[in-house]
């Protein structure tokens, strides 16, 4: 496959070798060198050379090349997480280019290879997609193009309700046989003979029919937890044809491959660009490309007032933790100590650092990662600030550097993929078969359009009436999508069970 | 390649919407001055599927830099570096689309009918068109590349090819020709000739309506007519022939005689356009007002004996002003009634423009 010129063939060799040397471990990564133009449409398929037919992916290609021709921005790398991993160099590109993007692939393979948050990936993911496309193909032949691509345009709209921890959770395995366990309802009795005292039988009943009441309405309850993946949930309790539960399952199905990526951005773009900046500043450069590689690592590196660089964030980061486990400013003593000049010369020389950042690649996702590893030093040093939006003066603003405020910041954003947290509460709302949603409201609405647009699209999977529980303009509303209607009705704060039934004019 | 299947489809849906906002695009000025071989622009308000997110404006974000509190950071939106398989921002979607296709979603959204030109069958030309190789020919018209292909391809097979030495010599079988055959390409020339009222009652609104209308007018005619030509033509109490330019700047005050436009209209064609040989179309734009029921009696009588046997269409389009009384409209609505020839549109406001289009253009002729 691979067809690279044998001057770059043996730039490869040299480099694998080197990051080999360096500690890191990938799966067999191999490069191909293609235009600008095989670029973009990878790159529009998500990475991958084959994917099913739809609109979306000739937009993103669209914008790609486009942007490309006009100058507005160039891919330099994409590599896709498989085994073995694929990675592409664009025909053309001066050596110093393609050296760096290879040293950066490799960052990104040790990445994949070696993060637990990959563990559970289809790494035959090639395969799987084109599967998919067949599969997509094959109904479009028998259903009609556009059926097919409209329903798509409807899971697609859905693709990010899944439950992104629910891959690593091991699932208790549940017997339905065996009856619950008792609850212990009673209070405790140290003497026999005191028992009717203190548990007289009247109260022994009354906590009976209770206990049996809740477990009953337990078991009333579809789904009897919350469910975050709503797919699933679909896909296993909508009235839908067989086709659309396949293409609803392969939509599903790609979304779970591409989570971790999502969850681990700032990680593995920071690892990639410690190692490339690492490798080439060492070993791979020679003197005449210095200057080209500190012009397109600075370009790469670059952080605007108004944008967060997760290449920046995330090299920077790794450096910090390196240095502070070489020196040992880490740990109570550490951390106890408030000795401005005492802290700043520090040094243990544990040199720990090595270990550490491999030790953090292979165990953190991002959210872990900023959690555990971002202290106030280093958001003063890299002068961190969070800028908000100023409803009077319409502009985004610098709101404050307080660290913890740039902390929640982040971890607001890393918290699944910084999209709002909805699950299915109840799949017999009012006991109609209605549906109701739950928006985890954490401190920031949702945009109104997009709401009323997906939840009419959620009905187009569910065939029933629809509802979302959220809060808007600190309100907390339900809003209701019947087939023909939009509704909005207000909730009282407490009630959880709110009855639009009671709002509208008729029922049917 | 499955890309190019998708990059269609996005752009038929792309079409389906602006379609759908056909009015928007029409009442804008910004497509005023494209030529039909230059790309427009159209932001397309979210073509994104939706899904539940947070409002952009209600998230801020972690920036970098010499910040204090309460300096502005930018838009977040712009510029930021893009990166492989990322998830689109949430910008809006540019696409670009040609004056023809923006025509052709003109004549479809309108259902108008494809223009018969007319007198096409005496005056068709015939045109060479190059449509293949062919084995012989004049030796002008050879192709070298295929021929030198076929050599290679001749000397491979026979074993006469050395790599060593790699020199291809065609002999006379390998030659080939660009062939070509007569097509009947139709000679379709037309002209526009637009009159307009310029009389003070006729406001910068108004003539930015006129200005718009003989915008979509000309680019859905451009498509019929490989030729097409376009004269203008000022009135208040007398007409004048003046570019483009002046057409759209004039304001005059004064009093209004529209045969004075139409005088000069007919003798225009008279003198340049056969009208044997020329699809011609006359439209008239004003808000109605004519100096005199004498005047209008002698535009109907013009009408009569000399634009609507001669023309394809002749388009009246009156444009409301606060001053104007419409009469004229009237008085044509009366004497010419369901006349096919004659076309007659009111124009309320920027909102009706496709709509008075679609009654010029409507007929197809």
């Amino acid at each position: 496959m691979a067809n690279l010129t044998p001057e770059l063939e043996a730039e490869r060799k040299r480099i694998c070798q080197i990051a080999k040397d360096a500690g890191l471990d990938c799966f067999e990564t191999v490069f191909e060198l293609i235009t600008y133009d095989q670029i973009s449409q990878f790159a529009a398929y998500g990475g991958f050379p084959v994917r099913y037919p739809h609109w979306k992916f000739g937009m993103e290609y669209e914008h790609l090349s486009k942007s490309y021709e006009y100058g507005l921005s160039k891919i330099y790398e994409m590599v896709i997480n498989t085994d073995p991993c694929y990675a592409y160099l664009m025909e053309g590109n001066a050596m110093m280019d393609q050296k760096l993007v290879m040293a950066h692939v490799y960052g990104h393979c040790d990445f994949f290879k070696n993060n637990v948050w990959f563990g559970k990936t289809n790494r035959k993911m090639m395969d799987q997609m084109a599967n998919h496309a067949t599969r997509i193909r094959r109904y479009m032949d028998r259903y009609g193009q556009d059926t097919v691509e409209n329903f798509i345009d409807v899971c697609l709209s859905l693709e990010n309700l899944i439950d992104r921890y629910s891959p690593y959770v091991e699932k208790s395995v549940v017997n339905s046989e065996t009856p619950p366990r008792e609850k212990n309802y009673l209070l405790k009795v140290e003497r026999d003979y005191m028992r009717d005292y203190i548990n007289p039988p009247s109260f022994v009943q009354e906590q009976k029919r209770k206990a049996e009441e809740d477990a009953a309405a337990q078991a009333q309850r579809f789904p009897r937890e919350p469910e975050k993946d709503v797919l699933k949930f679909f896909i296993h309790h909508a009235p839908l044809a067989d086709w659309q539960v396949d293409v609803l399952t392969i939509i599903r199905d790609e979304a779970y491959y591409f989570s971790p990526q999502g969850m681990t951005k700032t990680m593995n773009e920071g690892w990639a660009s410690y190692w490339h900046s690492k490798l080439m500043t060492t070993k791979i450069l020679n003197d005449s490309e210095i200057i080209d590689f500190a012009d397109h690592h600075a370009g790469t590196m670059a952080m605007a007032p108004n944008g967060y660089n997760p290449y920046k964030v995330g090299i920077e980061l790794f450096r910090d933790i390196e240095e502070r486990w070489n020196k040992g400013q880490f740990g109570r003593e550490f951390e106890e100590c408030d000795d401005v000049k005492e802290r700043k010369h520090w040094d243990k020389k544990l040199n720990l650092g090595r270990e550490k950042i491999f030790e953090v690649r292979k165990v953190c996702n991002d959210v872990t990662f900023i959690d555990q590893f971002l202290t106030e030093d280093f958001c003063v040093r890299n002068k961190l600030f969070v800028y908000k939006f100023n409803k009077k003066t319409q502009k985004f603003e610098v709101d404050t550097s307080n660290f913890k405020a740039i902390k929640s910041q982040l971890l607001f954003h890393m918290t699944n993929f910084g999209q709002p947290i909805i699950r299915i509460e109840d799949a017999n709302f009012e006991n109609r078969g209605e549906l109701l949603l739950n928006h985890l409201h954490e401190g920031i609405d949702m945009q109104p359009d997009f709401m009323s647009e997906t939840l009419k699209n959620v009905y187009k999977l569910w065939s029933r009436p629809v509802n979302i529980a959220t809060i808007m303009d600190e309100t907390p509303q339900l809003f209701r999508f019947d087939g023909k209607e939009y509704t909005q009705h207000k909730l009282s704060e407490e009630g959880p069970t709110p009855n639009p039934a009671t709002e509208e004019s008729s029922g049917s | 390649m499955g890309i190019r299947e998708d990059q269609s489809r996005f752009k038929d849906i792309v079409k389906g919407k602006v379609k759908e906002d056909l009015r928007k695009y029409v009442s804008q000025g910004e497509m005023i001055g494209k030529r039909e071989d230059e790309y427009v622009k159209i932001p397309l308000p979210r073509i994104d599927i939706p899904n539940f997110r947070y409002g952009p404006k209600q998230s801020g974000g972690v920036g970098q830099g010499e910040g204090q509190p309460g300096q502005d950071v930018g838009d977040p939106g712009e510029g930021g570096q893009g990166q492989a398989g990322e998830a689109p921002g949430e910008h809006m979607v540019e696409v670009e689309l040609s004056m023809e296709e923006l025509a052709d979603i003109l004549g479809e959204k309108l259902q108008l009918p494809r223009i018969e030109p007319k007198g096409h069958k005496n005056i068709d030309s015939l045109k060479t068109k190059f449509t293949g190789i062919a084995p012989v020919g004049p030796e002008g018209l050879r192709h070298f590349k295929s021929s030198y292909k076929s050599a290679l391809k001749r000397m491979v097979g026979s074993g006469t090819y050395n790599p060593e030495e790699p020199l291809v010599l065609p002999i006379r079988r390998d030659m080939k020709y660009k062939s070509f055959k007569k097509v009947n390409q139709p000679q379709t020339q037309a002209v526009i000739i637009y009159m307009m009222d310029v009389s003070g009652s006729m406001g910068e609104e108004q003539k930015e309506i006129v200005r718009l209308e003989s915008f979509w007018i000309n680019t859905w005619l451009k498509k019929h007519y490989k030729g097409l030509e376009t004269r203008f033509i000022i009135h208040d109490a007398a007409a004048k022939e003046v570019d483009e330019d002046t057409f759209y700047r004039t304001s005059e005050s004064g009093g209004t005689l529209i045969s004075s436009a139409y005088k000069l209209c007919q003798e225009i064609i008279q003198a340049d356009y056969p009208t044997n040989e020329w699809n011609i179309y006359p439209f008239h734009f004003s808000d109605g007002d004519n100096w005199s029921g004498e005047d209008t009696r002698l535009c109907v009588k013009m009408l009569q004996e000399f634009f609507l046997p001669n023309c394809n269409v002749f388009g009246y389009g009156q444009v409301e002003s606060k001053y104007g009384s419409g009469q004229f409209l009237k008085d044509l609505q009366k004497e010419f009634g369901e006349d096919e020839r004659i076309t007659l549109s009111q124009i309320e406001s920027r909102d009706k423009i496709l709509d008075s289009i679609k009654d010029f253009l409507g007929k197809g002729r």
